[in-house]
């Protein structure tokens, strides 16, 4: 069933990573992508790693949840695999046959750029698996809030993010019950050819949009009865506050990315 | 005469082998005869429209087997298709599947998908709409137009219009105002008096199903709690109000005369009411 979708699904909790402040998560993982991109050494690598573990272990998110997120990605991985595996020059040649050769460096290169990517997708799943949609919305908000000055709709779209990640749930299974009734009145969707399962898309896609468009000018009007008038003189019943952890947070983050910096530049 | 549809040790667990595994079914048994109205009952979660959905294939079961005219429906590939017509499921808000440009488009097709000539799907196209009340001229008009009751209509003739032996109904009148309730309730019943169909209705009206159906399925915690006439089901009242559920307002206020000591049996119908009483009156009068 489409309802067993888990991509980047909120995880409840309350480790410390949970209690963290949104904007540290998130500010964190941009300093952890770059310090990521910077790194080049075996050791560079080892750390980021270590301090991916350290940050999972905290966090209280079950392994096995964070592998099942990657599934959809396995074939980027093999891709990208490959191809630094393939196409890559380098002096000392371990294989070499018909126009395939494989070199040591390819082999390093390639090791490299799947760890990268999988250590930036974990990193990713660890903040949305640990932040609730509502937190992370109003992390970003916090954090765009600046952009207000050039006259950026910060809050807007804050909030319409906000309501999509809401309704996400609600259409996978509005979704559902529309292909059953439709199967109920002998609809086919898995036999014929491309063009007559492309049409046969049609009656789940009129219904799903006519109710989509319903449920939007109902809670347009549901949140206009409630005074809604956007983020103008709107106050917040949690106000976002840095605490200590999070102070902590930023200091260790810096000192990784420094020390990933200065062992870059050292060419380690 | 053999049932038309039978249900044999269903079971049914929803997300199994996740934590969020949920048994929906547990060990569900019954029979159907050909022509019967049937009402199921049962509050909210207590496995109700999972078992609808079993009746035509529309979910496989875990354990268990559903018979249709002594056939297993998941024996066979095109069995399962076919019985997707042979028992048609109106579910919940079936106005909400409306998709077609014209009412007579979207009414047509489930016979279409039957694979029918396109004579015959116009005269079950027609007949339907007639039997739900239709006139030929909103055939042409876009479903999208209609009020909610006659949208309700024209949902239900699509799923009328594919001629099933069974007609399984989820719930038909939920949202509608006291006249299309009635309205679509008489349609069922033209229905089912016009093609000798077996009808399956879930309803949380008490007064509707005790008016309407031949016999009662009460559904428990994913278990079939009890299965008899109207009269048995409801006489065990204190039973189903400890499941949550309700028992008819006239049977209710026959019950409230007998504690006053009126020497009344319970009934479960208006008609059955106004015979007592007068019996009740003309035997008062003669004494």
């Amino acid at each position: 069933m489409l309802k067993d979708i888990t991509l980047g699904q909120y995880f409840p909790g309350n480790s410390v990573i949970h209690r963290m402040d949104p904007r540290t998560k998130l500010v964190g993982l941009i300093i952890y992508i770059v310090a990521l991109f910077t790194a080049t050494s075996w050791l560079s690598y080892g750390i980021m790693l270590a301090f991916l573990i350290v940050m999972v272990a905290l966090s209280k998110i079950p392994v096995k949840a964070l592998f099942k997120g990657m599934k959809p990605l396995i074939f980027i991985l093999i891709f990208t695999g490959l191809l630094n595996l393939l196409f890559n020059g380098g002096e000392t040649v371990l294989v070499a046959f018909w126009k395939i050769t494989i070199t040591l460096e390819g082999v390093i290169r390639a090791f490299f750029m799947v760890a990268r990517i999988l250590m930036l997708i974990s990193a990713t799943f660890l903040m949305t698996y640990t932040t609730s949609p509502i937190q992370l919305t109003d992390g970003l908000e916090s954090l765009l809030s600046p952009l207000k000055k050039i006259r950026v709709p910060v809050h807007e779209l804050a909030m319409m993010m906000c309501i999509a990640l809401r309704f996400i749930p609600t259409l996978i299974e509005e979704t559902d019950k529309i292909i059953s009734a439709q199967k109920a009145r002998g609809a086919d969707f898995e036999t014929g050819s491309v063009l007559k399962r492309v049409k046969a898309l049609v009656p789940i896609l009129v219904p799903l949009f006519i109710s989509a468009f319903r449920r939007a000018d109902e809670l347009a009007t549901a949140m206009e009865c409630r005074c809604y008038q956007g983020g103008e003189g709107r106050t917040k019943m949690k106000l976002l506050r840095y605490r200590r952890r999070d102070y902590f947070a930023y200091l260790i983050l810096l000192m990784l990315l420094s020390g990933v910096i200065v062992a870059a530049s050292f060419g380690l | 005469m053999a049932p038309i549809l039978e249900v044999r040790n269903l079971s049914h667990t929803y997300s199994i082998g996740t934590p969020f595994a949920h048994k929906a079914l547990d060990n569900v048994s019954f029979a159907v005869e050909r022509g019967e109205f049937i009402g199921v009952i049962g509050h909210t979660g207590s496995g109700k429209s999972t078992l609808m959905q079993h009746l035509n294939g529309l979910l496989k079961p875990e354990i268990g087997e559903i018979l249709l005219d002594g056939v297993d429906i998941w024996s066979d590939k095109k069995v399962t298709r076919l019985s997707r017509f042979r028992v048609g499921l109106v579910f919940q808000y079936p106005e909400y599947q409306l998709f077609e440009e014209t009412v007579y488009k979207d009414i047509a097709f489930g016979p279409k998908n039957m694979g029918l000539k396109s004579a015959e799907i116009d005269r079950r196209v027609r007949e339907a709409a007639k039997l739900v009340g239709l006139t030929e001229a909103q055939l042409e008009v876009s479903p999208f137009d209609l009020s909610g009751g006659q949208k309700r209509r024209v949902a239900i003739a699509g799923v009328i219009a594919m001629e099933p032996e069974v007609l399984v109904l989820d719930e038909p009148t939920a949202g509608l105002d006291p006249e299309g309730r009635e309205e679509v309730l008489s349609n069922i019943e033209d229905y089912r008096r016009s093609k000798n169909a077996t009808i399956m209705m879930v309803s949380h009206s008490m007064n509707d199903v005790a008016r309407l159906a031949d016999r009662l399925l009460v559904m428990n915690d994913a278990m079939l709690a009890m299965d008899g006439t109207p009269e048995q089901v409801f006489t065990r009242a204190q039973e189903l109000v400890d499941m949550g559920l309700d028992i008819p307002e006239i049977t209710k206020l026959f019950l409230q005369l007998r504690k006053l000591g009126l020497p009344v049996e319970p009934v479960f119908t208006m008609e059955q009411a106004i015979k007592v009483l007068r019996e009740l009156k003309e035997g008062n009068a003669n004494a």
